[in-house]
């Protein structure tokens, strides 16, 4: 099946396609998820497009929105006597304003990376003398197992610190900036969760075209298709070119787990700056499982970047991460200075690891 | 982080599943997916050891065949 979506004579013919329909006009399309930028860079995407039709990547990595304060308070914790860590390999390395896990980790702190959330609730029954404590991290892909993990009922030494993030809102926030923008590429693998649904609104009232699109070259380039055809025409639709995994209504499931562990509250976004109703937090009842209240996980937010880095300014699509002064030179995957560059989903390192398809 | 495999489903068990990966078994929670009627030899969406959606593959002929439509348009 997947094999259809990469179908080179087709390919072909769409690329042909977005050339013919985007004479005269120029288009600026934006993603914002870092498996679609990986795509985009991996099959050199980019490189078939007209110079006419261009393709930036925006905040489609929880991992770079993080605040680097919330990183340093789970770094901290990781070191107090009794308290074990769990996350996902992506975060470890990222820097936050202080620490990071993993120096955290070479001073001596109990971080352990977990594959899932299941994996960390399977530790915390395993060690009931250690409290585990959950960095749950993540878009609305992610945010449905740490609700379900919750309503199974964990045992009461363990804990999330939920920095889970919306990304509809992010989309809002960046469209309110008023940012160059002709129309969105909406994540396929949020929307399998929150469906189409909540980018109707946005379209409707930022009069953008947005298509939700899977991950196979195919997927993307009939994206920038669609979103070409409808900026020509002037429409502002929403459609949904990755059926095959998502539906109008999302995971029914999944948003009745989430709606009923989390509640909506404002978040800090790395980079970007704080944005209104755009991240989950434990509701009340489940505040036993909350460590923000259990270990007073609260500071205000510090909104830091290492010295010279263009992370903020990417996020937002404002720059490519080849226009950052820092990129290949200081900062490659090897010695990350910035945010992007750490994370495997972020876009400096994914351009940097695949550059030489566009060079 | 949001990354997805897909997965194809080997063997149910409740709410699990014995999955295979490129040729590597492991195990999956399908709490997310249970009213999609997975089946042994469908294909599902795996994040984080959770099924998040099961592929539809008729929807998958169904849009490349509206998109072959459009594109032989002219």
């Amino acid at each position: 099946m997947f094999s259809k979506f990469r179908d080179r004579k087709l390919v072909e013919k769409v690329t042909q396609k977005i050339e013919e329909e985007s004479k005269g006009i120029t288009v600026r399309i934006m993603h914002v998820c870092g498996t679609h930028e990986w795509t985009i860079t991996h099959f050199g995407i980019r490189d078939l497009l007209p110079s006419n039709v261009e393709v930036v990547a925006g905040p489609g990595c929880p991992v770079c929105v993080t605040p680097g304060s919330e990183i340093d308070m789970i770094a901290e914790l990781s070191t107090k006597d009794g308290v074990a860590v769990t996350t996902f390999g992506d975060v470890i390395r990222v820097p936050g304003t202080r620490t990071s896990l993993s120096e955290a980790k070479a001073r001596g702190g109990d971080v352990r990376l977990v594959y899932g959330i299941e994996e960390a609730v399977r530790i915390a029954r395993q060690e009931r003398k250690k409290e585990v404590v959950h960095f749950s991290i993540g878009f609305e892909t992610t945010a449905p197992m740490a609700a379900v993990e919750i309503l199974k009922g964990p045992p009461e030494n363990f804990s999330i610190f939920s920095t889970h993030k919306l990304i509809p809102p992010a989309m809002e926030f960046l469209l309110k900036s008023g940012l160059s923008l002709d129309g969105f590429i909406c994540p396929g693998h949020v929307s399998t969760i929150i469906g189409v649904k909540p980018y109707r609104g946005l379209a409707e009232r930022y009069r953008k075209p947005m298509v939700v699109a899977g991950f196979e070259p195919l997927d993307v380039l009939l994206g920038i298709l669609s979103i070409v055809r409808q900026v020509k025409e002037g429409g502002w639709g929403v459609e949904n070119e990755y059926t095959r995994a998502v539906r109008e209504e999302g995971n029914v499931i999944a948003l009745k787990a989430i709606g009923d562990v989390f509640e909506v509250a404002d978040s800090w976004w790395r980079g970007i700056g704080r944005i209104e109703a755009s991240g989950l937090k434990l509701r009340g009842h489940f505040e036993e499982f909350d460590a923000s209240k259990k270990f007073g996980l609260e500071a205000p937010p510090a909104d830091y970047m290492p010295e010279g880095c263009g992370c903020g300014e990417v996020l937002k699509g404002v720059i490519k991460p080849e226009d950052c002064p820092l990129f290949g030179k200081e900062c490659t995957p090897n010695h990350p200075i910035g945010p992007c560059m750490v994370s495997l989903e972020g876009t400096c390192s994914i351009i940097y690891k695949y550059r030489s398809l566009r060079w | 982080m949001c990354l997805a495999i897909p997965a194809k489903v080997v063997r149910i068990e409740g709410d699990r599943a014995e999955i295979e990966i490129g040729g590597v078994k492991r195990e999956a929670s399908l709490a997310l997916v249970a009213d999609a009627g997975v089946n042994v030899g469908d294909y599902v969406l795996v994040h984080t050891g959770y099924a998040i959606a099961k592929i539809r593959e008729d929807e998958a002929e169904e849009i490349l065949k509206a998109w072959k439509e459009v594109l032989a348009e002219g």
